[in-house]
């Protein structure tokens, strides 16, 4: 009996064995012919080089530098060496007093400029397609892509210019015999002003991509509603804003997922000490306390706080459309 | 086709809407220039609303002999054209190799690099690695972290898959290699992006600040969207205006002219080229979003 059962096991093993030597054969193989097809296409990977160099230092190098979030960071110890303090900071900021002004801020600003600046492009897009003659289209296109053109700074500029006391909103409120407002110092206008200036600069810029949309409908179906007596704007209800539903949800889901991750250039720019109540943002926190004050640890929390979120939000709306409308990002 | 009535008042409402948006949109544009040619006097007193008034260049020759603008001016040409160069280099070297569908582990580079998008530091930890870099403060923190961006990556890649892959494979059976491919057959082929690239990019360089801000310290080194900020928004021009002869209120109003002035300097590379810049941002425009 032991005899047999030794035999049993006996070939067992060299039956594994074989096996083994085979799946390793398979292996050596695939591996040789990947091995090839790497070799035959190594100046490709010389190309790349440079491009995989370039995201691991300036992008991945910094996502291992955010541990520092969670220690102490002393510029002689480095990153390595600092010792860590666990969630001390995101405390921190969890319990300062203007945590809720600049979250309230942030999400105040994100979803006016989403429900504001958002329908916009859509509207005009609408509104361009129904226009017949090419000549006055291309004008009317002309002059709304321009303000795209215009720095933050510029924009910023002309703002201030136009709203000073004495500026030139100011001269026509008064032609109306109104009183001048201090729109730059008021925080009660920083968000309409911040909005505003944001639908003026890209409304033309962003409505490319639904006129491109709109440009894709069969003229077909157009047709074949006139002939039913369906007037324009049945047609536009029923016809254009169905074909282009798609890509205004997948955008919606980008926009709203960047809700609080309201950009540091024009709000920097737009801030001063009269209106920081209304104006004060993550992001400009994060550059402040960051940069100015050298609290790096601190600020890296706080920073990491605002892009978990932002993360969390995309997902979320991402779910949302998933659900209600079978159209989303992934 | 002839149009019902509720067609035709649709259709009118439609012309008087749009043009309204026009206007809104050029006439701050046409102030801004009609102001900067005029007396500052008319522009402060609000009589000039329109076109200039007691034309004048006066604000012109003032933006032209300020150092500092001049300066600016010349840093911001430097950044633009050097940081193009990069950048339009660096995609064509992610971008190619990409499109290949022969490339081995072309789906987890990808992954590698569109990860970014989703995924960063943040302002601190970059911060932190250029101080270590010593790259502070000097020419190359204008150029190099921002050596390429992902969504043109994409945009580039998109086109060069459209490019048909026989031709690469006949060139590859004569016995090309691929650096070959890429130089004599692909780069010849890809003039309308690679110039769309060029556009992008650069318009991305002349108008950004924020790096500046960040990392360089010098005056000398700013670019001139900082100088702009400096006049327009943090009022910085008593030391600019170097007429000591003037009265308090001359300068206040020379000030004001060269305000309006100055915008008009900043923008004349970006106004210049706009009717022949439109056509190729569209296009590339549509091309991203053929993808998205």
């Amino acid at each position: 009996m032991a005899n047999v059962s030794e035999a049993n096991e006996k070939y067992e093993v060299s039956g594994k064995s074989e096996k083994r030597q085979m799946q390793k054969e398979v292996k050596r193989k695939a591996r040789s012919r990947w091995r090839k097809a790497v070799m035959k296409n190594w100046q490709l990977y010389v190309l790349l080089s440079p491009v995989i160099l370039y995201f691991l230092v300036f992008h991945y190098f910094p996502l291992y530098g955010l541990q520092i979030a969670f220690k102490d960071f002393i510029a002689s110890k480095g990153i390595l060496g600092s010792p860590w303090v666990g969630f001390k900071h995101f405390e921190r900021f969890f319990d300062s007093y203007y945590f809720w002004r600049l979250i309230k801020n942030t999400i105040g600003i994100g979803v006016f400029t989403l429900v504001v600046s958002f329908p916009v492009p859509i509207i005009l897009a609408l509104l361009l397609n129904e226009v017949k003659s090419l000549k006055y289209k291309k004008f009317v296109q002309t002059v709304i892509y321009a303000p795209h053109f215009l720095s933050t700074v510029v924009v910023v500029g002309m703002l201030l210019l136009f709203l000073k006391t004495d500026g030139m909103i100011n001269q026509i409120i008064k032609l109306f015999g109104g009183t001048p407002i201090d729109f730059i110092s008021e925080p009660s206008w920083f968000k309409s002003l911040y909005v505003f200036s944001d639908v003026w600069q890209t409304m033309g810029w962003s409505s490319i991509i639904y006129i491109a949309a709109l440009a894709a409908v069969d003229p077909a179906q157009h047709e074949a509603a006139m002939i039913d007596g369906a007037s324009r704007l049945q047609r536009i209800f029923h016809i254009n804003i169905p074909a282009i539903m798609p890509t205004i949800v997948i955008l919606f889901i980008l926009n709203a997922g960047s809700v609080m991750a309201v950009g540091f250039e024009k709000v920097y720019l737009m801030q001063n000490d009269l209106n920081m109540s209304t104006s004060d943002v993550i992001s400009t926190f994060v550059y402040r306390s960051g940069i100015l004050e050298a609290q790096y640890s601190f600020s890296a929390a706080v920073g990491l706080f605002n892009s978990l979120i932002n993360f969390i939000m995309l997902i979320m709306v991402n779910q949302i459309a998933k659900k209600v409308n079978e159209t989303s990002l992934w | 086709m002839r149009e019902s009535k509720t067609d035709r008042t649709f259709i009118i409402f439609n012309y008087i809407f749009l043009s309204i948006v026009a206007l809104l949109v050029i006439y701050p544009l046409v102030f801004v220039v009609s102001a900067s040619l005029s007396n500052p006097q008319y522009v402060i007193s609000g009589e000039m609303w329109l076109w200039p008034k007691e034309f004048t260049l006066d604000a012109y020759e003032k933006v032209f002999k300020n150092k500092d603008i001049i300066n600016g001016f010349v840093n911001t040409v430097k950044y633009t054209v050097v940081g193009t160069a990069l950048n339009v280099v660096m995609t064509i070297l992610a971008a190619y190799p990409l499109s290949r569908r022969d490339l081995k582990g072309r789906g987890v580079i990808m992954a590698f690099i569109v990860f970014t998008i989703f995924f960063s530091g943040g302002l601190i930890p970059t911060y932190l690695l250029i101080k270590d870099l010593g790259m502070l403060n000097s020419f190359w923190v204008m150029i190099i972290p921002n050596a390429v961006a992902v969504w043109n990556i994409i945009i580039m890649r998109t086109f060069f898959q459209a490019i048909p892959h026989e031709l690469e494979e006949s060139a590859m059976i004569d016995g090309c290699g691929n650096f070959r491919i890429l130089w004599s057959i692909v780069l010849p082929l890809s003039f309308p992006v690679i110039a769309v690239m060029v556009l992008f990019y650069s318009v991305g360089h002349w108008n950004s600040y924020f790096q500046a801000l960040i990392y360089l310290q010098d005056q000398d080194k700013f670019p001139l969207q900082l100088i702009l900020r400096q006049i327009l928004i943090q009022g910085q021009m008593d030391d600019m205006i170097q007429t000591t002869s003037e009265s308090f209120l001359a300068q206040q109003l020379s000030v004001e002219g060269l305000k309006y002035a100055v915008l008009i300097v900043a923008n004349l590379p970006m106004l210049m080229l706009y009717p022949f810049l439109q056509r190729y941002f569209v296009k590339g425009v549509m091309i991203g979003s053929l993808k998205g």
